[in-house]
């Protein structure tokens, strides 16, 4: 429990019948402050636009834009809490989604001589891309660690040089439409309908339910203090019911009736009368889901996560404690261009070509999602739930002002704001709480 | 106190425990030790004595590992050994509590005890519930009163920060323990329980060089105290022989008036 420092020190230190219904709860202050803000604005812009903003429709286009900057999001928390920053994430998506487009459209065929339309192409392009991409950040990683350039000049230059080095890939042109297979990855194109979508509810219901029941187990084995049994209970029903609930709302988002028949007919049947379906959980949140679950548990629970907030803490006490800071910077920024890679895919896919502007500015999105998500730029301190909190905040912010009609211009102005206002609340709340 | 120490009782005639022979470094030039020699043997507690920037902590640091030597030798009962590394000091059985007190804030006192040499599970995930187990047994035996051990060791004052840095040195079972001005940061009371837990790492047979500025701490706490100023070693001295005026010339000076007398 590295990372959560703000919560214990709220839920630590007073003892017995004092302490309020949220110390017993163990919840975290922060993360229902971020909640409760999410909650504020999808409310208000329901208002705006006369409910236009909480129909399972919205609601379902709000999570697939929000995938590609959410993943980069989470490791952009470790880059933030070693002290460092990656201003190339965009950039770095354009270069990983050209060599991805360029593989499966050309290099592959050409150099593997797989077929044009086979599935295997969008395998064999993932896993350059992501190959890519985690190299592309171990060497900017490399820069950083052994030869001290520091990150913003690196990867500021990166910002320049990855933007063209996908121009320079593709010559410059739109590449598509990319394999049907890659598509699956981008949203609407790939969803697991409404049967699977349950039994993928159930599952993570059922594991996020065994993970509080080990947590308590072993904190009961080192006859630690555990919480009551009822609080245990209402954190597994928030739990389940947060879980279910955002399932039953994708899954009552039903697919158009023109769509269904363009399916029926591509198969030479008509729809039958009355036959409804529903586009269920898309791949590319279930991607973002594993995505946050590993990076949570690296984190927490290995010992390059320990090291990564141990070495944000203090520098020196890492390194002094055997702790090889130098590589562990590589592998960060390795880890962040792997994590580039897999949100170039969604991002690629989601368009279903690649563009030479793919990616543009994701590195505000990306930094403004950690940092609204409570990651501290002074390094430390930061969590993978928090970053992708923040990523939605983002995107719902843009769509509803998008929806209402706010101009253009005013809404960039509006999201800089929110970005400062966030990390001022953020200096007083951890003023306030000692963390 | 220092009337009251008996008589020197640690055997002497057999090997080191730990010897730094004719360590030489120097930093842009500048010659930070020069051919300094030291050594202690099990159960001693040596002192280093000099001016800041007298070299105390760059030699010191050498045998921590935070710095390589650029010439001599370490040897660790009689046999020559290498210390490139912070590690390579810890795999020595060689364990520094700093001066700046090496301890990441943002962590609890568990993950900082075990930074490093995280405990874990089947998975090769880090074991939390078992470190802190691990950490409140030895903390009921270093500082009873200690009760802070699921915040960020940030929130905790100087003495318990003290308290977990040594806790992370008996943990892993140190026989060479060195401690960098480890009361310069402390209150009258917790510096009193930082000599008991030297007293205590003495008798169990624990080598111990230390740094400090406080002359007359270090009389009471120390069997022999070296002495050096601009990176050279005055000289070494059994606490027994010497007066506090004669270490506060050889600090000054750079030569013991008895010897030069004698």
């Amino acid at each position: 429990m590295t990372d959560t420092s703000s919560d214990k020190s709220a839920s630590s230190g007073r003892g017995g019948a004092s302490r309020s219904l949220f110390s017993q709860l163990e919840l975290d202050l922060r993360l229902l402050g971020m909640i409760g803000a999410f909650l504020l604005i999808c409310v208000l812009f329901n208002i705006l636009t006369g409910g236009q903003f909480l129909t399972p429709r919205n609601l379902f286009n709000l999570t697939i834009q929000t995938v590609s900057v959410a993943i980069m999001a989470t490791g952009m928390v470790f880059i933030i809490v070693t002290r460092h920053i990656d201003l190339a994430v965009g950039s770095l998506l354009a270069t990983c989604s050209a060599i991805m487009a360029m593989t499966q459209t050309s290099w592959a065929i050409d150099l593997l001589g797989i077929p044009l339309g086979s599935p295997a192409l969008a395998w064999v392009a993932i896993v350059v891309g992501i190959a890519a991409g985690a190299i592309i950040g171990a060497f900017q990683g490399w820069l950083v660690g052994y030869l001290t350039i520091p990150a913003f000049i690196v990867t500021l230059g990166g910002l320049l040089v990855w933007r063209n080095v996908a121009w320079y890939l593709t010559s410059g042109q739109t590449i598509g439409p990319l394999n049907e297979t890659f598509q699956l990855f981008g949203g609407i194109n790939g969803t697991l309908g409404a049967t699977w979508s349950w039994i993928a509810g159930l599952v993570a219901s059922v594991a996020a339910v065994l993970a509080l029941v080990s947590a308590r187990r072993a904190k009961k084995r080192h006859d630690f203090p555990v919480k009551p049994m009822w609080a245990e209970f209402a954190v597994g029903a928030i739990f389940v019911v947060a879980i279910m609930g955002f399932i039953a709302i994708l899954n009552s988002y039903q697919i158009p009736e023109r769509v269904l028949e363009r399916q029926f007919a591509a198969e030479g049947l008509e729809v039958p009368a009355g036959y409804t379906a529903s586009y269920g959980l898309p791949i590319s949140v279930l991607l973002l889901i594993a995505v946050a679950v590993v990076m949570t548990v690296v984190a927490r629970k290995t010992r390059f996560g320990r090291y990564v907030f141990a070495t944000g803490g203090n520098p020196d006490a890492a390194e002094l404690s055997g702790i090889n800071t130098r590589l562990l910077t590589v592998k960060v920024f390795a880890l962040m261009g792997a994590l580039v890679a897999i949100a170039a895919l969604v991002a690629s896919s989601r368009l279903t070509f690649h563009s030479n502007d793919i990616g543009t500015l994701d590195e505000l999105r990306v930094i403004a999602a950690a940092v609204i998500g409570g990651t501290a730029l002074a390094g430390g301190i930061g969590t993978i739930y928090g970053a992708i909190l923040g990523a939605l905040i983002m995107q719902s912010l843009q769509s509803g002002m998008a929806m209402v009609g706010v101009d253009a211009p005013l809404q960039n102005i509006v999201v800089g704001s929110v970005l400062v206002a966030a990390v001022l609340i953020d200096i007083i709340y951890r003023r306030r709480v000692g963390g | 106190m220092a009337d009251a120490k008996t008589p020197d009782v640690i055997d002497r005639s057999g090997t080191p425990l730990v010897e730094m022979r004719d360590i030489r470094i120097s930093f842009g030039g500048i010659q930070a030790v020069d051919g300094v020699s030291i050594d202690v043997f099990p159960g001693e507690v040596v002192g280093l004595l000099g001016h800041n920037g007298a070299g105390k902590s760059t030699l010191i640091k050498i045998l921590s590992g935070a710095y390589q030597a650029d010439s001599g030798q370490i040897l660790i009962d009689g046999k020559p050994v290498t210390i490139r590394s912070p590690a390579d000091a810890r795999s020595n059985s060689i364990e520094t509590i700093y001066q700046t007190l090496a301890l990441a804030d943002n962590l609890d006192a568990a993950a900082n005890l075990f930074l490093g040499r995280e405990l874990t599970s089947a998975l090769g995930l880090v074991d939390d519930s078992a470190m802190e187990a691990e950490t409140r047994k030895i903390m009921a035996r270093l500082n009873p009163n200690f009760r802070k051990f699921n915040v960020p060791v940030s929130a905790l004052s100087g003495g318990q920060r003290q308290s977990v840095a040594i806790a992370r040195a008996v943990y892993f079972n140190a026989r060479i323990l060195i401690m960098d001005e480890p009361t310069a940061a402390l209150g009258v009371h917790e510096t009193a329980m930082v000599a008991d837990l030297i007293k205590e790492l003495k008798a169990q047979g624990l080598g111990i060089f230390l740094i400090s500025h406080d002359t007359r701490e270090m009389l009471d706490l120390c069997d022999r105290v070296s002495v050096m100023k601009n990176g050279q070693l005055v000289g070494t001295e059994r606490v027994e022989d010497v007066t506090e005026d004669d270490i506060l010339s050889m600090i000054i000076m750079g030569k013991n008036p008895k010897r030069e007398a004698a």
